[in-house]
């Protein structure tokens, strides 16, 4: 029952780790910015799993419903969204951009461009 | 009345201004606004200043909702001073920009530039005024992502990876500080840093909370540039508009310090932190980075990497001042932000100089600069005497109250390291020096002018700053002191 | 015009001539005029304080605080009014030479040369009349920057290479050592001022004492105490007035006056003689001493033979300090002027003998003494002084600073301070006895462009005339250091042994 009552927090961990790696492993931007993605939402399930109540419902207010979750958590993460999704779209637009300029989005190629300018 | 809700419109204004620089579409107008808007933080960064000083610090609810359930801002002398510092630098580069921007942002963007300076600058200043850990992290993010746009409007196409670079170990950063937060909110079951300071004795024992310290700790260490962490800062100051690498070099990793001893003494306290050993790891950090990266900085051909090496150093001073635990310690830590912001916005704003004339930031290119700018590189010269912390400027003040913290914890290793950075930055600074001054302009190169009087003023009023502040230091002590006493809970 | 206001003119004065020279830049004959004339009103400025002194005022102004508790505070004390009369009276002198000597090698960017020139003296006067160590320590560090570009003026390679070690070591000791010091002392004591007596007494153990007194005296790098002293010598590629005044009289002399200053006034002469540690620091003053002189009689470059000469007598000051009684303080505070004096006299002519034959090696001065008649009666004067014999002002210094040795009980420094006599006739005379005995060389070898058929040609006459006034005052201190004793005797009255 302990480990069942802890899934979201493991999940937690796990998605985080994966999301994590990607962002370190992974050389192709875009495969860095859904690492990015995966990171941030592991988080947001942090949150969420953080403000349930045991037995508690939705925190609506009605008759009768006297244990409700903390909706708190549930705006911070409605905000942190937000922020996850701008960051994500700037981070894509500037994928673009720097595909326009370098012809790849290639951490490794780029490198090696930028290392050749400074040689030169 | 006004004057009540001062410390809203100090956020509020610069933050829906932003949106009608994007609706003029024009250069100046918006250039007019983010002045004015600058100026206006400015005045009243000032007047909260002087308010905390003289009486009780501030505490504004946002919509009136009572703590902790509504958001708080709350103005003491720390946050005051560091307003007052991002908001004055703010105002002296906006005089500054026009003539740096023309050259290195082409014309249709600048409008986009001056939005996202705008909500740079609110999102900093919202940053230090906010009394609610999760509420930073809002400002944080407005202020991150608009900075990377910012970086990326760089000249060259190197300034978009260093910021999408700068993008995702920023957002990474900014994560860690909500997983902090959440094992924070998770123990105290509140947001609000007075409030969680409260509750947060009771548990301070758990392994949840030293885990929270930890993410806490390396997620602001990354916006900071604290050593090792620093990896993203050196590239995104090189590539950058030289306006916004003189304006960030300024402000952006200053509030980070900011936010950290925030945490770390607000949120937390001085016990909480001795028991763990995190003050010495910063020292270790600290200690690191101003050997390392003065060292590295020696090495450098380009003048803003350079200085951007140099920043990192002296952002291990003010982590050594707080790593101390002592007032004295905090308050060089303190003063240090505001008189590094002094220095380097002064140094770099040299180089936007520089660049818009020989269209070069290579140490190479500078040669016989002082014959031809003789102005600019008088201000570099004494802006770098700042940075080495000769008598009679900021830069001495700091290093003065760094030294005796050191000594008054008899720490005779520190204070000689502390030293032997300063002779480091010596030899990174005189390298350019000798070359703009004694070695002549190669033959052939086009005649170049000194900078225009519109940007040699601004200048000329930040080295003024770094020499009135280093003689006159009763602002700058006396704020840093109360600063340091709240912090360490020590009556005044 | 009342004291408090005689000492800000005094440091004013200069800087505002530096404004003076650097608008009338384009016109060099109001621009000598400006620096003549700044430097005139700045001897009379520190003349008029001496009857305030002598009528045992202290007058004392402070016109800032820069750090809560911590002023910038001028004092006039016997020491500083000794130094601060020769730093300005020689600079009359020295501007005399100077425009002789810059005008006739055609130097460049002349400006800037006597603009920082005034800055540099500026700074001297502030370090003469520093009330506390911190005020000292602005104006040592100013002097350090100011002095820079003097130094690298010519621009060339080796000259900013000379610049570097220059700076590199002054500032490093002064930034490393001499900062850390004062910061210690002002944890240690809560107060910086200088105090008859000194601060440092029972609040700081014997042992970190000693450890105190090594860091001061290897933080003031300008008392070019081995292994420090490689500035010095690398200093000499600036244009000889440089030498002349910045590096045989003001800058080196704001090294050994600081020396004093904290011997006399932060650790206080008792406490210094109590706690035994100065043993150790007259031993590395004395083999600097020794040393230097053998190193200088070596040297072929007449500057560098001088400038080695001064490391030595630089040493005599600091030796004198260590040993710590009072005749052997006021011979080492008379030994500034002294030297200050005999050293200028011989920078001088050698400057003299470049600009007139360009001529730097000794081993090339043959028979330049029936060339130069004047300038090398002028040299004589100054070896006589440097050696410490009569009838020239370093025969006074020399014999007070023996008598504190052996006052001291330090025999062993006596005979320092005779073999060192005897070295410095060795490296002096032998440059006489080339110039006055040996005869002309056959100048087809020569490689410097001399004329030696014409009769006699000396400098030009402003550079004749400097190093007239120069040899003259040399002769003038050994009938008036009476004078200067009494003076300086304050210095020794806290003194309890005799």
């Amino acid at each position: 029952m302990e480990l069942f009552g802890l899934l979201n927090y493991w999940l937690v961990i796990v998605l985080m780790m994966i999301g994590f790696y990607i962002v370190i492993a992974q050389g192709n931007l875009v495969k860095k910015m859904v690492g990015l993605s995966i990171f941030q939402v592991s988080v947001f399930v942090f949150y969420i799993s953080v403000g349930r109540v045991a037995g508690g419902t939705a925190p609506i207010l009605a008759d009768g419903i006297e244990v409700f979750s903390n909706p708190l958590p549930h705006v911070l993460i409605l905000t942190a969204i937000v922020v996850g999704v701008a960051t994500t779209a700037l981070g894509l637009a500037m994928i673009v951009r720097i595909r326009d300029s370098f012809g790849t989005i290639e951490d490794d190629e780029i490198l090696a461009i930028e290392k050749g300018e400074d040689d030169k | 009345m006004i004057s009540a809700h001062l410390p809203v419109l100090q956020v509020i204004l610069p933050l829906l201004s932003a949106p009608l620089c994007l609706l003029f579409r024009r250069t100046y107008p918006s250039w007019l606004v983010a002045l004015i808007m600058s100026w206006a933080s400015f005045a009243i960064a000032a007047i909260l200043l002087g308010q905390v000083l003289t009486g009780e610090p501030i505490s504004y609810l946002l919509g009136d909702w009572a703590a902790p359930w509504g958001i708080e801002y709350k103005v003491d002398v720390l946050a005051a001073f560091v307003l007052l510092l991002v908001s004055g630098i703010g105002a002296i580069i906006m005089l500054f920009a026009p003539g740096s921007i023309a050259a290195e942002i082409p014309e249709d963007r600048v409008y986009l530039f001056y939005t996202m300076y705008l909500l740079t600058f609110s999102g900093l200043l919202g940053m230090v005024i906010t009394g609610d850990v999760f509420n930073l992290f809002v400002f944080l993010e407005i202020s991150s992502l608009s900075t990377y746009v910012m970086i990326s409007l760089g000249k060259s196409r190197r300034a978009m990876t260093a910021a999408f670079r700068y993008l995702v170990l920023g957002t990474v950063g900014a994560t860690f500080y909500v997983i902090g937060v959440g094992f924070l909110y998770q123990m105290t079951g509140t947001l609000n840093m007075a409030d969680v300071a409260d509750k947060l004795p009771a548990v301070t024992e758990t392994r949840t909370i030293l885990v929270a310290l930890g993410f806490l700790t390396v997620g602001i260490g990354l916006k900071l540039g604290l050593f090792p962490v620093h990896l993203w800062l050196p590239n995104a100051y090189t590539y950058a508009p030289s306006v916004v690498t003189a304006f960030l070099a300024a402000t952006a990793t200053k509030v980070a310090v900011y936010a950290l001893l925030r945490i770390y003494f607000t949120v937390f306290d001085v016990e909480a932190i001795e028991a763990y050993p995190l003050d010495e790891a910063l020292l270790l950090l600290g200690l690191a980075a101003i050997v390392s990266m003065s060292a590295v900085a020696i090495f450098q051909t380009d003048v803003k990497r350079l200085l951007a090496y140099s920043s990192v150093a002296q952002l291990g001073y003010m982590i050594i001042g707080i790593s101390f635990l002592t007032i004295t310690g905090l308050a060089a830590g303190v003063l240090h932000v505001f008189n590094h912001g002094l220095m380097k916005a002064a140094l770099f704003m040299v180089i936007a100089c520089v660049f818009l004339r020989i269209k070069s930031v290579k140490i190479e290119d500078m040669a016989g600069l002082g014959k031809s700018m003789p102005l600019t590189m008088a201000a570099f010269v004494l802006a770098g005497f700042s940075l080495i912390g000769i008598p009679l400027t900021v830069g001495f003040v700091s290093k003065w109250y760094l030294i005796t913290a050191s000594i008054e914890q008899s720490n005779w290793i520190v204070a000689a390291l502390i030293l032997f950075s300063s002779l480091l930055a010596v030899v990174y600074f005189w390298k350019v020096v000798e070359i703009a001054y004694f070695r002549p302009r190669n033959d052939g190169a086009a005649p170049i002018s000194e900078a225009p009087a519109l940007m040699l003023v601004p200048l000329w009023i930040l080295v003024g700053a770094n020499i009135f502040f280093g003689i006159h230091t009763d602002l700058t002590i006396t704020s840093a002191m109360a600063a340091a006493q709240s912090l360490m809970e020590v009556g005044p | 015009m009342t004291p408090e206001l005689t000492i800000l003119l005094a440091i004013g004065v200069p800087l505002l001539g530096s404004a003076a020279i650097l608008l009338t830049g384009k016109f060099p004959n109001i621009r000598e005029t400006a620096t003549l004339v700044t430097a005139v009103t700045l001897f009379l400025a520190v003349v008029s304080l001496v009857p305030v002194l002598l009528a045992g005022g202290r007058p004392s102004v402070t016109p800032l605080e820069i750090l809560p508790g911590l002023d910038i505070t001028f004092t006039v004390e016997p020491l500083g009014m000794l130094f601060g009369l020769i730093a300005s009276g020689l600079w009359i002198v020295n501007s005399l030479y100077s425009i002789g000597y810059m005008r006739g090698n055609k130097e460049q960017n002349q400006t800037r040369f006597y603009f920082f020139f005034a800055i540099a003296l500026s700074s001297a006067v502030g370090v003469a009349f520093a009330g506390n160590m911190l005020t000292l320590f602005i104006f040592y560090e100013i002097l350090t920057l100011s002095t820079y570009p003097l130094v690298t003026h010519s621009g060339k390679p080796e000259a900013l290479k000379s610049g570097r070690t220059y700076l590199g070591i002054l500032l490093s000791t002064s930034i490393g050592l001499q900062l850390l010091a004062i910061i210690w002392t002002w944890q240690a004591t809560g107060t910086l001022d200088f105090q008859s007596g000194g601060i440092l007494e029972n609040k700081v153990t014997s042992g970190v004492m000693a450890i105190l007194l090594f860091i001061y005296m290897y933080g003031i790098g300008k008392a070019a105490l081995m292994p420090i002293h490689r500035w010095l010598p690398a200093a000499m590629v600036a244009p000889t007035p440089v030498s002349a005044l910045l590096h045989a009289v003001a800058v080196v002399k704001a090294g050994v006056f600081t020396v004093l200053k904290v011997v006399i006034y932060i650790f206080g002469i008792d406490t210094l003689n109590g706690s035994g540690a100065s043993f150790a620091l007259a031993s590395v003053a004395a083999f600097t001493l020794l040393a230097a002189s053998i190193v200088a009689f070596r040297k072929d470059n007449l500057k560098a033979r001088l400038a080695y000469s001064t490391i030595s007598q630089l040493s005599y000051i600091v030796l004198a300090a260590a040993l710590a009684t009072g005749a052997s303080i006021i011979g080492g505070s008379m030994h500034i002027a002294m030297h200050a004096f005999g050293k200028i006299t011989l920078f001088f002519c050698a400057g003299a003998i470049y600009t007139a034959h360009h001529l730097t090696k000794v081993s090339e001065l043959d028979g330049i003494g029936r060339k130069m008649p004047i300038t090398m009666a002028a040299f004589l004067i100054g070896s006589l002084s440097i050696i410490g014999l009569p009838p020239m002002g370093g025969a006074w210094s020399k014999w007070h600073i023996m008598l504190g040795a052996a006052e001291a009980d330090q025999l062993i420094f006596v005979f320092v301070f005779m073999a060192s006599s005897i070295l410095s006739a060795a490296y002096l005379f032998p440059i006489l006895a080339r110039a006055f005995f040996k005869p002309l060389p056959n100048m087809k070898s020569s490689s410097a462009n001399v004329n030696f058929s014409g009769g006699i040609q000396e400098a030009p006459v402003f550079s004749l005339v400097a190093i007239c006034i120069a040899a003259t005052g040399t002769f003038l201190m050994f009938f008036y250091a009476g004078n200067l004793a009494e003076m300086l005797a304050p210095l020794a009255s806290s003194v309890t042994k005799p």
